[in-house]
């Protein structure tokens, strides 16, 4: 049987691109299908790198949140 | 029987080369994967995420951009600490600036093929975008061998652009590629890559003035051996190469440098680094921002706070004031009387 899908949390705060990409990238190896990660950032590069990674890669972004001082990006892996 | 379906991984560098060299691969019916590597030189990006006067202009991974076009996956490797020992020790030397372009190249291909050989990926052969006659350093007839021997790909290590100027490789041999539908450009010349390009249907791809690397850029390399000879060493970690993307800088005495920002991006990013560094910014906070590399005097703590305070609103005062923060966060104040640009000598600014 399979475990319960989990959440993951990861922060690339001060990272430009596209470390968080590859931070994102690598996390995302370590974890499994159904399995949720939010990724934090500061770089507005993001809102297009990640999505494009996660495009070619499979994975679905759920949602994109810009607050004032940073981006969360919430993605299944899939 | 079933014939398993070749594979290739493609170094994708986010230009056109590279574009067109897996697309052609891909036609004939080759798995093909990309494989980008990102060495902290990267031109990607970068001073357009800092500086605030380039948010308009679209913010993309061009590498992620291209294998999004192609339809194929990409895998980013963070090259950063191995990269140092090809920058410090290029067995082949630099190019016109600090670019170790053709040790650079065997490391990728190197690199690519460590990965592609892993047992969980099983690629078969790497291809490159590399044109014959190109590139100045890397891509000629000479140099081309050497990076197949010395990356240790040999005959699988296929340029679908230039690949008639070439022995045959082992793809070629095999059938796994028809090497008539390959290319033999050759030169600077990029018309055949125009024209292949819209043969494909590709309207848009990034055509670097400068290159992708840093490492190509006179100011950047300037700043670079500034760094390492203030300093008395070589060694650097990924924030102080970043920190040469950024700024104006200026070093008035061997000891201590200035990086002054240029805009409100910059002046931004720099506040990133008031833990770890002196900065300084003239009162009120609505100018530049300095920050101090070394070990400044108190002497020299004035002639930075002036240098600030030239390129600040309060330039044409007699006296203005500038706020110092240690990196522990503690202030202290200056009055100072602002440089004048001819006080400035050219040979402070790296």
């Amino acid at each position: 049987m399979n475990a319960k899908p989990a959440h993951h949390e990861l922060s690339a705060k001060r990272l430009l691109c596209p470390m968080p990409v590859i931070k994102t990238q690598d996390k995302i190896k370590t974890l499994s299908p159904g399995d949720t990660l939010t990724v934090t950032c500061t770089d507005p590069g993001v809102l297009n790198d990640i999505p494009a990674w996660c495009r070619i890669n499979g994975h679905q972004v759920l949602a994109k949140q810009e607050n004032e001082d940073d981006i969360q990006i919430k993605i299944l892996v899939c | 029987m079933t014939i398993q379906q070749k594979k290739a991984v493609s170094l994708i560098s986010g230009g056109l080369d590279s574009m067109l060299a897996t697309k052609v691969i891909m036609d004939q019916g080759i798995h093909v994967e990309g494989i980008n590597f990102f060495t902290g030189f990267c031109v990607e990006g970068h001073t357009h995420a800092i500086r605030k006067n380039d948010k308009q202009k679209e913010k993309r991974n061009n590498a992620l951009w291209v294998a999004e076009q192609l339809g194929i996956k990409l895998h980013i490797i963070d090259v950063i600490e191995e990269y140092k020992d090809v920058l410090l020790n290029p067995k082949h030397g630099y190019g016109q600036y600090m670019n170790p372009c053709l040790d650079c190249k065997i490391f990728m291909v190197n690199k690519a093929q460590a990965w592609a050989w892993m047992e969980e990926n099983n690629f078969d052969f790497i291809i490159t975008g590399e044109v014959m006659g190109q590139r100045p350093k890397s891509q000629r007839k000479a140099t081309m061998p050497i990076i197949a021997r010395e990356s240790g790909s040999e005959d699988r290590l296929l340029r679908p652009l230039c690949a008639k100027h070439l022995p045959e490789t082992l793809p070629e041999r095999e059938g796994w590629v028809d090497r008539d539908k390959l290319y033999g450009f050759h030169g600077r010349n990029r018309k055949p890559q125009i024209a292949l390009a819209e043969e494909f249907g590709f309207t848009d791809y990034a055509q670097p003035a400068g290159g992708c690397c840093f490492l190509t850029d006179e100011s950047y390399s300037d700043k670079l051996v500034d760094l390492w000879k203030g300093r008395g060493t070589r060694e650097y970690e990924l924030d102080d190469i970043m920190l040469l993307k950024v700024g104006r800088h200026l070093r008035p005495a061997p000891n201590y440098k200035v990086i002054i920002s240029r805009e409100e991006g910059e002046t931004n990013f720099l506040k990133g680094y008031r833990s770890e560094f002196l900065t300084m910014q003239t009162l009120p906070h609505t100018g530049p921002i300095a920050m101090i590399d070394g070990e400044p005097t108190q002497q020299d703590l004035k002639v930075a706070a002036s240098l600030l305070a030239r390129y600040g609103q309060g330039r044409h005062a007699d006296n203005v004031e500038v706020e110092l923060r240690a990196p522990d966060g503690s202030l202290s104040t200056l009055h100072v009387r602002p440089l004048k640009p001819d006080d400035v000598p050219k040979s402070w600014y790296i």
